[in-house]
């Protein structure tokens, strides 16, 4: 549990002074407040920019972060040295994994009072947002197991990302996009945020988003077989 | 006297490659022991299969008399490892670095605080390491080492690429840790580091011992020549054969005040270590 601590509180001491990362956190949350409080359309949906940016959001955000944080420890050789004083590997990804939840369940936050949900339709809007953000930091932990320093994170990260971010943005307006995106979990995501309070969560939408999950956990292992974390 | 590593027929491949072939060595408690060779020879592996960070295909290892294998997370903290390349978070601060590893340890935050003064980076204590020199950040890691006032320090060529100064006061902290009773295993392809500091080294190559012993005695097993080698006070040098006969005439231009220097004509490490492998040791 220390080193885990011990991991977690590096990472907290690292927020400020890491520009990279915490805008990542900060990008989403701001822009939804902007724009919810600045840009009032008639035609436009209820909460249509908590809707877009929340699944942009946990396509990005969680992504980014863990393989931009993981890629930087290798490049930087401070992994080794954290793995030289006998942080395991499940300890190191459990901690960095736990600091990266957190810091997007506060960005959830600003997205669900902007959102005004409450009872049911928080629950179900909190509990869609977590499953993105978790699968999202398994597929961003992947890339930072196959990315030896940060530019290859970085070359690997952005088009993952903006399929995961911007495809079911895109979905809306072309439906051949569409037909592809239905088996992304960022896409389910968007379906289940956009149906609070006028339909049920679909078996389809649950399915997809778990398989999505199992092909992201058998990813996650093959790369660290393959790889290793160091 | 004790013995704090016992290395016994260490053998690990990567691939098709040996890079460590049937190593055999011990420690002993308070000795500062050299392991040389040149760049790309395991010296690393071997540190990295020493404190149980690396599985060896062949072999055993005993730190304090416990095989490797069993080492609990206390005994861990019997060691402190400074490997060459290990990074430093670069925007934290020296103490914010330090308290990191002080967490993983159970290390108390005033430990954090000696830790650097010892390292004379106190003053320092706020400067994010991205602002460090280069010989800052060796003592930064070398704090990260003092904090758990660990018995066996596993040091991975810590003057590499430093100013003589800095290597000096590194040199003056593994002085001061051997003085204490710590054992101090050194890697360094740097052979003056090693007649300086070490009671005893194995030299490898190729993975391989190919020396064994402290430097002055593996320095007078190649003393071939055998040779005394004076410098007069005209500014030439004479080379005389180091036997009985050499006594009246090395008397004889002392009572004329003409001998100014007398050397040996011993080989040094990098002599001896290119001798035995035709490389240099420096590469």
């Amino acid at each position: 549990m220390k080193n885990i601590k011990a991991v977690f509180i590096k990472q907290i001491l690292d927020t400020i002074k890491n520009k990279t990362v915490l805008i990542q956190f900060l990008m989403f949350p701001v822009m939804v407040i902007i724009m919810e409080k600045t840009v009032k359309l008639e035609e436009m949906p209820e909460h249509f920019f908590v809707k877009l940016f929340a699944v942009m959001f946990v396509g990005m955000a969680p992504l980014t972060c863990m393989s931009a944080i993981i890629a930087e420890e290798k490049e930087k050789n401070t992994l080794r040295a954290l793995m030289m004083s006998n942080v395991k590997p499940w300890q190191y990804i459990t901690s960095v994994g736990a600091y990266i939840f957190i810091m997007c369940m506060i960005g959830i936050a600003v997205f669900a009072v902007l959102g005004e949900y409450n009872g049911a339709e928080l629950a179900r809007f909190i509990a869609v947002m977590i499953s993105g953000v978790i699968l999202s930091e398994i597929i961003g932990a992947v890339i930072g197991i196959f990315s030896r320093n940060q530019m290859a994170a970085t070359s690997l990260t952005i088009p993952i990302m903006m399929v995961f971010s911007f495809v079911p943005m895109l979905s809306m307006f072309n439906e051949s996009i569409k037909k592809f995106a239905v088996i992304i979990y960022s896409q389910q995501i968007s379906d289940l945020i956009n149906g609070i309070g006028t339909s049920e969560v679909s078996a389809k939408s649950i399915i997809v988003i778990a398989v999505n999950f199992i092909i992201g956990l058998v990813l996650f292992a093959l790369a660290y077989k393959k790889k290793g974390l160091e | 006297m004790e013995v704090m590593i016992a290395a016994n027929n260490i053998v690990k491949s990567f691939g098709s490659k040996r890079v460590l072939d049937g190593l055999s060595f011990n420690v002993l408690k308070g000795q500062i022991f050299g392991l040389l060779g040149p760049s790309g020879a395991g010296k690393t592996t071997l540190i990295k299969i020493l404190t149980g960070q690396l599985p060896r295909d062949l072999g055993s290892v005993e730190i304090s008399g416990i095989d490797v294998d069993k080492l609990t997370g206390e005994d861990n903290k019997k060691f402190g490892i400074m490997m060459d390349n290990f990074g430093v978070y670069e925007r934290l601060s020296c103490y914010d670095n330090l308290k990191i590893f002080a967490e993983i340890y159970g290390v108390k935050n005033d430990e954090i605080l000696s830790s650097l003064k010892k390292v004379g980076l106190e003053g320092a204590r706020r400067t994010p390491a991205s602002k460090l020199s280069k010989g800052m950040r060796s003592r930064l890691r070398l704090a990260r080492v003092f904090m758990t006032d660990p018995d066996i320090l596993f040091l991975d060529e810590p003057t590499s690429g430093l100013d003589p100064a800095t290597a000096d006061e590194i040199h003056k902290m593994m002085l001061a840790e051997k003085e204490k009773g710590k054992t101090v295993f050194l890697t360094t392809h740097t052979m003056s580091e090693a007649e300086k500091l070490c009671d005893d080294i194995v030299m490898i190559n190729e993975g391989k011992i190919v020396e064994h012993g402290s430097p002055r005695e593996i320095c007078r097993r190649y003393n071939h020549q055998r040779m005394l080698k004076i410098h007069l006070s005209d500014g030439s040098d004479i080379r005389l054969v180091h036997d009985e006969n050499a006594a009246d005439k090395v008397a004889e231009l002392i009572k004329n005040g003409r001998a100014e220097t007398i050397h040996t004509t011993e080989p040094d490490l990098e002599t001896v270590f290119m001798e035995l492998t035709g490389k240099e040791l420096a590469v």
